[in-house]
């Protein structure tokens, strides 16, 4: 932590303007504490010393942004993180998802793909994967690139092996992917049933329609009336009775649209769209 | 819902050997110091603490909660920083969590949210710092002092790790340096201060 470099509210929101005219990205509503803190250290990490040079090399060089986007979104994600989330998934939404002919589940935010697979096994032990559509989305390219190959660092599965089984999972963890040096790469059948692609929460619309959208650690990166936005824009992606699933530390308070939504279970956030 | 946002902000960062002091500090906070406690402890990961549940029985008239995103900091509340996110805070003094890379091994980190606190409350920010055995936050503690606000550590004596505060002490001319037993007079300092 050697944010020493600052920038005060008005050249950060210069920043984000020409980031918007450039690249079609918006970030304005975007919770400013978060986002300030993401540019500083991405300042720090470019040594990049003035908002000045920041815009400079933004406007100048493609790359330069790519690098900057992988920075500022923050793509920290795990394996059957939090894994009362999952086990209640387990107990509560998929028998219900079982009645449909075909489950559409959306999980925007995705980053590297690691919930979207845990995902996967979910359905896959509840019998459920073959009639499954997961749309993965994430504004980040980078990270949907990378969510394609189905790989995961080994480092983690120690501990995502650990999560599994907390979430109630009893089958041999090791049998979903394929250990390679440094690598796991999660088997392809698992994987068969995803589509990843681009999305902006921000200036994309509704697609399809789905009996799950999981939305996780992504809201809190936005201010409440963005938030208060999404929230609507995932009610209309939801078919009557389907299931939103948020962050463990996320809530519903602060959007017009809360009384339209149920609690399925309060401390997992998963919540149910009113008829 | 529409609330006062509390105008001072307390917050006590701490981790191996500082839950007691923690425990004792929130147990005898002195009457009339209503201001918000926003307290950072390093805890390990998706172990689903009990801390919650201890300290919400200490009753002394406060509401000990986990915020959640956008919470509004309010007096009279204690707020446990939830494991595996950083707490940040807004300028119109919600705060925001926040899901990236560790500080110091650490997320929470004590270096972020005292960085937030000197950012949104300026000298109408103070920081405590307990027993701990890396570094996480003497830089935030600092910017805490910078910005005109009140610091103090935990005795290094008396601590069973006594790393962090000797880290802030190296960073800090001014500092404090408190017994436990001393640290509610510090709060009673601080209302009369302001
Ligand atoms: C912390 S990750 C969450 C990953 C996963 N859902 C989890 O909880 O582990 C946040 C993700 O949100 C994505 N994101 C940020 N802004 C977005 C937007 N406007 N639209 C879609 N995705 C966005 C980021 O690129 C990043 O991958």
């Amino acid at each position: 932590m050697s944010t020493r470099y600052d920038i005060s509210p008005g050249e950060l929101a210069g920043i984000v303007e020409l980031i918007k005219l450039n690249y079609g990205y918006d970030f304005s509503d975007y919770a400013h504490a978060s986002l300030l803190r993401r540019v500083l250290r991405f300042m720090d990490t470019a040594r990049v010393k003035t908002a000045y040079d920041l815009k400079y090399h933004l406007t100048n060089d493609k790359d330069f942004f790519a690098w900057f986007l992988q920075t500022v979104t923050v793509n920290v994600t795990e394996m059957f993180r939090d894994p009362l989330f999952y086990k209640t998934l387990r107990d509560k939404v998929l028998p219900k998802l079982a009645a449909y002919p075909v489950i559409k589940i959306w999980h925007a935010g995705c980053s590297t793909g690691e919930e979207v697979f845990s995902m996967c096994i979910l359905l896959h032990e509840a019998g459920l994967l073959d009639r499954a559509r997961i749309y993965a989305t994430d504004l980040n390219p980078v990270n949907i690139e990378k969510a394609k190959t189905g790989i995961v660092p080994m480092r983690y599965m120690k501990e995502y092996t650990a999560n599994y089984q907390q979430s109630g999972g009893k089958n041999d963890f090791s049998a979903y992917y394929t250990a390679r040096y440094e690598n796991a790469l999660i088997s392809k059948e698992l994987r068969s049933k995803i589509i990843f692609s681009q999305h902006n929460l921000v200036s994309d619309h509704v697609f399809n329609e789905f009996q799950l959208v999981c939305c996780r650690n992504v809201l809190i990166y936005f201010n409440k009336d963005l938030q208060n936005r999404i929230y609507h824009l995932f009610y209309d992606s939801l078919t009557p009775m389907g299931y939103l699933a948020i962050g463990m530390k996320e809530s519903l308070l602060f959007t017009d649209i809360r009384h339209r939504f149920e609690t399925v279970h309060a401390a997992a956030k998963i919540f149910k769209r009113k008829l | 819902m529409i609330q006062k946002p509390a105008e001072n902000l307390l917050v006590v960062g701490g981790s191996a050997g500082s839950l007691p002091i923690i425990m004792s500090l929130i147990e005898n906070l002195p009457d009339g110091f209503n201001w918000p406690v926003i307290v950072v402890l390093h805890r390990l990961k998706n172990v689903n603490s009990e801390l919650v549940k201890l300290l919400a029985g200490v009753k002394n008239g406060r509401r000990v909660c986990e915020p959640e995103d956008k919470t509004q900091l309010r007096d009279k509340y204690i707020y446990l920083a939830p494991q595996n996110y950083h707490v940040l805070l807004e300028a119109d003094k919600t705060i925001s969590l926040d899901y990236s890379e560790p500080v110091h091994f650490s997320r929470p980190s004590i270096d972020v949210t005292f960085e937030a606190a000197a950012h949104v409350y300026g000298n109408k920010a103070a920081g405590i710092l307990l027993s701990g055995a890396n570094n996480d936050g003497a830089y935030g503690l600092e910017q805490i002092w910078r910005a005109g606000g009140s610091v103090a550590v935990q005795d290094p004596e008396t601590c069973e790790y006594a790393a962090m505060p000797l880290a802030a002490i190296h960073r800090i001319r001014e500092v404090l340096i408190l017994q436990p037993a001393v640290l509610a007079l510090f709060l009673e300092n601080l209302l009369l201060n302001k």
